[in-house]
């Protein structure tokens, strides 16, 4: 029984180890980081204490605040279109059996493709001079449009590449989730004398919920974290148009060398990402069918 | 009325087939673009003659690493997965099959769960700080521990969902019969498991590979992963615009491949672990 024991710590301790070396441990270093001001002088960091600076300085940082809201405009923006469009298209293709692999193949793939990819393409894409989308502009006698230049227009065309990136899997789940109601419920609905927005809105919604929350938790926290392509279609720009948190992070952090003033600001958007995600939780689970 | 008001069977057929287009076009785009030459893709030229001219360049031009990008990301992500696969295994049939409390098993899901919503560039800071006082930062090593810390909260509930499957009896019945829980590990549970073991490897293989931030920050030239080796394309004055391509439709192949191969078990992936 000795052994039992001991196997039962060997097996979890692995994991134990690893979140706390690198997840729990990591977050006291940054919390130590972010009172202080760091020098690197011969692979030496020296630590100069400074308070309560660095926390100080955040509200008055335009790339931070900048990075903080257009964060959330991307996140809410490409989510909410994510899921509309997903939900719209699961609707309109319910039991579809013909070329499925095909069908599965071409909706997973995206997924599947580094994000930095993702922007490559669309770099290529939404290119000014050569981009197929102007020719597209061209070809039906329009004006050639700056996507990625123009300040008004780049956070948006960002935008657009996330809702191209994620609606198929949106679309995926939604379709999982309309398949596997049971269909007589519609019958049912159909000879009660429902209409279409009635079976829509009492019947197909209510039950759909839970797969619908999974979703848009799932897409929320993720476009929280976006990063890559945003690094490689507009790199923040112009100004800071399509400046995203984990941008700012990553220039005053590594790109300035600012360890204890990009501790502060990571700690400081971690708490800000938690509030968000429980207030979000919140909302959708109150929202949800009553039962 | 009779189809309760929906589409019809050829109108449903087309909008699927219009949304997959849409979808696939910008990968047939940039696979082309991989085989223009640079001027036929500043002149927005629709029909070209394929050349290799940028598959050569990406491969064997002087100034480009991608070579040792793609080793690179070979060894990361090959290595962090194998680890993460043990690791994660090791829990969730500890946590499931050997009694622990119960609160043990919420604070480790809670943690994980709450650690897999923070963007990894929060925690890169510290990860860098940290690894550069003990001699890790600009290592295999370094990158591989990040990224099996990051896969690992996926890892541990795609694996609990599979090992919950394990039948309770089957393992007490080895138990009984006196088999350290090595054996009953490796003789009963991976045995049942090795799909979920497939599915969740090679989701983590694939976003490992994918993963940008946290490599951008902790490696240098001489450990650089493909994103990064793609990603300087775009930092450079004059882009190459067709070696970025020929660049992003090699690095897509391993995750494409996977895809065709093995889709049954990404398919079990997504749907069983990454999302509940």
């Amino acid at each position: 029984m000795k052994s039992d024991t001991f196997w039962r710590y060997a097996t979890l301790a692995p994991a134990v180890i690893l979140f706390v070396l690198l997840t729990i441990l990591p977050l006291f270093n940054l919390l130590a980081l972010s009172f202080n001001e760091i020098e690197w002088v011969n692979r030496e960091a020296i630590w100069k204490w400074v308070g309560f600076r660095n926390y100080a300085r955040l509200p008055n940082d335009t790339l931070f605040n900048a990075g903080i809201l257009n964060t959330i405009l991307f996140a809410v923006v490409a989510v909410a279109f994510q899921m509309v469009l997903g939900f719209w298209l699961a609707l309109m293709t319910t039991r579809v059996t013909r070329l499925r692999i095909f069908y599965r193949t071409v909706f997973i793939l995206p997924i599947l493709v580094p994000g930095i990819v993702i922007g490559a393409i669309w770099k290529l894409m939404y290119s000014y001079d050569f981009g197929i989308i102007n020719q597209i502009i061209l070809w039906f006698g329009g004006n050639p449009v700056d996507w990625l230049g123009n300040p008004d227009l780049a956070l948006m065309s960002v935008i657009i590449v996330d809702v191209w990136h994620w609606t198929p899997f949106c679309f995926l789940l939604m379709l999982a989730s309309l398949e596997s109601l049971p269909q007589d419920i519609f019958e049912a609905a159909e000879i009660d004398g429902a209409k279409r927005w009635q079976v829509l809105r009492y019947v197909i919604l209510p039950l759909m919920m839970p797969a619908i929350i999974v979703t848009f938790v799932f897409r929320m926290i993720l476009a929280f974290k976006v990063f890559d392509e945003i690094y490689l279609l507009t790199g923040g720009g112009p100004g800071t148009a399509t400046e995203v948190i984990s941008f700012t992070i990553y220039r005053r952090f590594f790109t300035e060398d600012q360890s204890g003033y990009g501790s502060a600001m990571s700690l400081a958007t971690i708490a800000v990402i938690a509030a968000l995600i429980i207030l979000a939780t919140r909302f959708a689970t109150r929202k949800g069918p009553e039962q | 009325m009779t189809d309760h008001g929906r589409a019809a069977p050829l109108a449903r057929h087309a909008v699927l087939f219009g949304f997959a287009l849409i979808v696939l076009f910008p990968f047939v785009w940039i696979v082309m673009a991989s085989f223009k030459t640079q001027i036929a893709l500043l002149m927005g030229q629709l029909s070209f003659s394929p050349t290799l001219f940028s598959y050569d360049a990406v491969i064997n031009g002087k100034t480009s690493d991608f070579l040792t990008n793609f080793k690179n990301s070979s060894i990361i992500a090959i290595s962090s997965t194998t680890i993460v696969l043990t690791v994660a295994t090791l829990a969730a049939f500890s946590l499931y099959r050997l009694s622990w409390a119960d609160w043990v098993l919420r604070i480790l899901l809670a943690w994980s769960v709450i650690f897999h919503m923070v963007p990894p560039i929060t925690l890169a800071g510290a990860w860098y700080t940290m690894f550069r006082s003990i001699g890790l930062d600009n290592t295999y090593a370094g990158i591989i521990l990040a990224h099996t810390t990051i896969n690992l909260p996926m890892a541990l509930w795609m694996m609990g969902v599979f090992i919950k499957d394990v039948p309770k009896e089957l393992v007490e019945a080895a138990q009984i019969d006196g088999a350290k829980t090595p054996r009953v590990l490796w003789d009963v549970v991976v045995p049942i498991v090795r799909p979920g073991l497939a599915a969740t490897g090679i989701l983590c293989f694939i976003f490992s590979w994918n993963e940008f931030p946290v490599a951008l920050t902790l490696s240098q030239r001489a450990t650089a992963t493909v994103p990064l080796g793609i990603g300087k394309y775009a930092q450079e004055n004059t882009i190459a615009f067709t070696e970025m391509a020929a660049a992003s439709t090699l690095s897509i192949i391993p995750a494409f491949v996977l895809l065709i191969v093995a889709q049954r078990f990404i398919v079990r992936g997504l749907t069983s672990g990454a999302v509940k």
